[in-house]
């Protein structure tokens, strides 16, 4: 297995592959023993790594708020602050309405998506090949058959989780407030609408069908743009670690860009979900 | 790149964080920049208030100076007229001291020569007398011509 030849697609095959688990008849199996184990299948590095980072960005900002006070703040409140305070402001401006929850809410995500894109700019091969080795040395495993991906946003399950929440609660909260038969009016008593009782009812199925398409697709294009944009910039971070001693130059410039992606990534995602859960708190018809 | 249970995963992980979140770290921050935002305000009201008070305190201080000079200038000028009534008043009664004292001197001088010409009237008399005595000798009598004498002496 070792002496396999590891072609350039074989490669960026393998950066590209989550660490698998999932049970089998026999107990846990990892990676290709998964190969068609269907759903019930964990990407742990993925799991592990946006945990973690979660719960690192739990810590800093709890520690911060342990240590506030109203007096002189220290440098690292007053960084923390910052970032609440971005945030606490885009809420006030966008959501007009009364919610405990959107802030902590938009807080969670903009920080927590920062964080897993950082991880874009560690080199794409240190945190691999590092689990490569321990594998090799420590569980006697193939190095290529250890897979790590360190980025969880270039896993579409995360973002598609971060989706799925904010898709939820979009739901919740239009239910909460305009109740149920505000929000199935919403879903099909627009945009077209009649006096006529009998041309309403033609109108019905067709609004339903817009408007449950204009819904669906507000979560579909909050995980498939920060899942996009964060895989095509890992992808070519994997290009330029394939070509030799001249990724250098190139790696610099793409990571400088990145920094910009990596940062507008995750306020575009947190300004979107407070848009959507805004526009699902306020009766706009 | 399937989806699979590692979304179910992620969503209970996002769920938990969100939560935390809400529970024990926006409220402490936020409650601690709004706190201090208002504590911030605070300041600056009463660091305003504090500013009009000292404009106020000086007006004031300057009113009262303004004051005291035209109290002190009308207390000068009192003080300078009367000083002037003094020195008139005490002139006046130096005059009028001054001019009693020479008017009691020339009463007692008046007295005196009076006086005195009494006494030379009187020796004169009895100088007359004895001369009268010596030119006569024992011829006169005396107790008959005191009167002459007495005439004589009364046209002194």
């Amino acid at each position: 297995m070792a002496a396999e030849e590891v072609t350039l697609s074989s490669h960026i095959q393998h950066h590209l592959t989550n660490a698998k688990m999932c049970s089998t008849d026999a107990g846990l199996a990892f990676n290709k023993a998964c190969a068609d184990s269907g759903f019930w299948t964990w990407h742990i590095d993925t799991l592990a790594w946006s945990i973690g980072l979660g719960l690192i960005f739990l810590w800093i900002f709890r520690s911060a708020a342990k240590k506030s006070t109203t007096g002189v703040p220290g440098k690292f409140q007053c960084f923390i602050e910052m970032i609440v305070e971005l945030v606490g402001d885009n809420v006030r401006d966008t959501y007009h309405g009364n919610s405990k929850l959107i802030a902590p809410l938009a807080l969670t995500i903009f920080v927590w998506v920062f964080l897993m894109n950082l991880m874009d700019l560690v080199p794409v091969d240190f945190l691999p090949a590092f689990a490569g080795f321990v594998g090799e040395q420590a569980f006697g495993m193939d190095p290529h058959d250890v897979y790590m991906k360190i980025v969880p946003t270039t896993d579409v399950n995360m973002t598609a989780a971060l989706a799925l929440g904010v898709f939820i609660l979009m739901i919740g909260y239009s239910i909460r407030i305009k109740g149920l038969g505000g929000f199935i009016g919403e879903l099909t008593l627009h945009p077209f609408s009649s006096k006529n009782k009998l041309v309403m009812a033609i109108l019905i199925p067709c609004n339903l069908l817009l408007e449950t398409i204009a819904l669906v697709a507000k979560p579909f294009s909050l995980a498939l743009r920060l899942f996009g944009n964060l895989y095509a910039g890992e992808m070519i971070f994997i290009l330029i670690g394939a070509i030799g001693l001249m990724q250098l130059p190139l790696h610099f410039v793409w990571a400088v860009f990145h920094i910009m992606v990596i940062v507008l990534q995750a306020f575009v995602f947190m300004m979107l979900t407070i848009v959507y859960l805004s526009m699902a708190s306020t009766k706009s018809h | 790149m399937n989806l699979n249970a590692t979304l179910i995963g992620e969503l209970i992980a996002f769920v938990v964080f969100v939560w935390f979140c809400m529970k024990f770290v926006w409220p402490p921050l936020n409650g601690a920049i709004e706190a201090r935002q208002k504590k911030i305000e605070d300041g600056l009201a009463a660091s305003d208030k504090a500013e009009k008070d000292l404009e106020l305190a000086r007006e004031k201080a300057a009113e009262e100076l303004k004051e005291a000079k035209t109290q002190a200038s009308e207390i000068i000028e009192q003080a300078k007229k009367r000083a002037t009534l003094i020195v008139d008043e005490e002139t006046t009664r130096g005059q009028q001291e001054r001019e009693k004292i020479i008017a009691q001197g020339h009463s007692e001088i008046e007295s005196e020569r009076n006086r005195v010409k009494e006494e030379l009237r009187q020796q004169v008399a009895t100088l007359a007398v004895v001369g009268a005595e010596k030119i006569l000798e024992r011829e006169i009598d005396q107790a008959a011509h005191s009167d002459i004498v007495e005439k004589l002496v009364a046209e002194l």
